[in-house]
């Protein structure tokens, strides 16, 4: 059976891991293939890397870094963060990522994700969506897609636009709630659920993981198919291997 | 003895460095090539690929690779195809329209049929059991040699292997009600559906196994 994915996030910026990443048995908590190994030993079923670099000068720090971790970690890798162009795709598909995230760069021009995925393919584009709930108490519920951290509205319809994107190729939906990210109070169940049943393609729900059952609302109630997370793993709270044996005793399929 | 060398075909489709990466991690000495001297003195040969089936075929033509990987074929030595390079073994496929394959194993590839109607989806993504079919003895002297039945693997796809003849049928796998073949021998050729480039520990032992049988 098709297993539930657990993916780690790890944010990093000038090539270093951000957001106080704290293992007691590594010795460079910084250092993105230390953390990758750690990861892959526990089980992550994926990596993804969202990469926060303001500068674009030092842009090509994360192309090292997915070369570095590629060589090392043989699970699929997910990099996001300031893909724009087709040659941002190549860049990273070349140097050993297995799929990239756009997000911004698909608002702005949502051709650009039929084209990368007519030249890459679908399987390696996946589209990551900041919703944010719109509607008020009593209406129906609705949400928008949010670009700059949560502080802007792109004016999109949240569901229209996950189905918009499957449409044009996209292969995979990373749909954060931006009402819940950073809150670890648990993703927002509603939301991964009416995108999940609204496109026909995989969709990884991110945004509020505070603890394990969070990740199995997610699955069971989200309809997610995959779940991704970053401060319950980075400072240790749970391990990986930890969280899959927790989804398993609930009766979710993951990988052993 | 030297590591044993083995080529991954370079024609210009997707993510072929993750293979050689792999590859060096299990002690062979990968190259990554299009020149026919190199894949025909090979101890080993790799067809790697990601994406549309005819795409794949097209920049075979054009890279004037057919006649050298039949050449490669019809020698002792083990060929593996992965993921679209297995699939371009077959004889044909329906993506995109009928098209010609290697035809070095009789069959074709056909979508995964799901039922839209309870939510199953397309592409295929993630960890799914490889299983030892029914008519199978066992992995053992094979590519899949010491792996656990039931081991998990990544795939990811569509499109699915449907081979004429049983006896080539080395694994299958289960999507919802679809059962498909993720992987096949006929004889010192294979064909993997998943990724072991991309399976963890599991995927490691295949590529290791393939060395072992160069």
């Amino acid at each position: 059976m098709l297993a539930k994915r657990i993916i780690p996030c790890l944010d990093v910026d000038n090539g270093r891991v951000v957001k106080g990443v704290k293992f007691v048995d590594i010795r460079d908590a910084g250092d993105p293939v230390e953390v990758a190994r750690r990861y892959d030993r526990e089980g992550a079923d994926e990596i993804t890397f969202l990469d926060i670099t303001a500068s674009s000068d030092n842009r090509e720090t994360i192309v090292h870094v997915v070369e570095q971790v590629a060589s090392e970690v043989f699970i699929p890798l997910t990099v996001g963060g300031g893909i724009r162009t087709v040659d941002d795709v190549r860049r990273m598909l070349n140097a050993g990522a297995d799929k990239v995230g756009i997000n911004t760069a698909a608002v702005f021009n949502p051709e650009f994700v039929r084209e990368a995925a007519e030249r890459f393919g679908s399987q390696c584009i996946v589209v990551a969506i900041d919703a944010k709930r719109v509607s008020s108490d009593g209406e129906p519920l609705r949400w928008e897609v949010f670009t700059h951290g949560g502080r802007k509205s792109a004016g999109l319809d949240a569901i229209e636009w996950a189905k918009k994107m499957a449409d044009y190729g996209a292969g995979e939906i990373l749909l954060t709630s931006m009402d819940r990210d950073g809150t670890k109070i648990g993703f927002d169940l509603e939301l991964t659920r009416a995108i999940s049943r609204a496109v026909p393609i995989p969709v990884i729900a991110s945004g509020g993981v505070g603890n394990l059952d969070h990740l199995v609302a997610g699955v069971k109630e989200g309809e997610a198919d995959a779940v991704l997370a970053a401060s319950i793993f980075h400072f240790a709270r749970y391990s990986v291997g930890e969280a899959k044996q927790y989804m398993a005793e609930q009766g979710i399929e993951v990988r052993s | 003895m030297s590591a044993p060398l083995i080529a991954v075909i370079d024609y210009g489709l997707g993510n072929v460095r993750n293979m050689v990466n792999a590859l060096n991690k299990v002690g062979a000495q990968p190259i990554l090539t299009n020149s026919k001297k190199k894949i025909l003195s090979a101890d080993a040969l790799v067809l790697p690929g990601v994406g549309a089936f005819s795409h794949g075929m097209k920049q075979l033509k054009e890279h004037a690779l057919i006649d050298v990987i039949h050449k490669f074929a019809s020698t002792n030595k083990p060929f593996l195809g992965v993921c679209l390079g297995m699939q371009m073994m077959f004889d044909k496929s329906d993506e995109f329209g009928e098209t010609k394959g290697l035809g070095l194993i009789a069959g074709d590839i056909k979508i995964i049929n799901i039922d839209s109607t309870k939510r199953q989806r397309l592409p295929h993504v993630g960890w799914n059991n490889i299983i030892v079919p029914d008519n199978a003895l066992s992995w053992e002297g094979t590519i899949l040699s010491g792996i656990q039945n039931n081991a998990d693997m990544y795939f990811i796809h569509s499109y699915a292997a449907s081979p004429i003849l049983q006896d080539v049928l080395l694994a299958v796998t289960q999507y919802h009600d679809y059962i498909f073949c993720s992987a096949v021998k006929n004889g010192n050729i294979y064909g993997v559906q998943f990724h072991p480039e991309k399976s963890a520990t599991s995927g490691l032992l295949v590529l290791k196994n393939l060395i072992s049988l160069a």
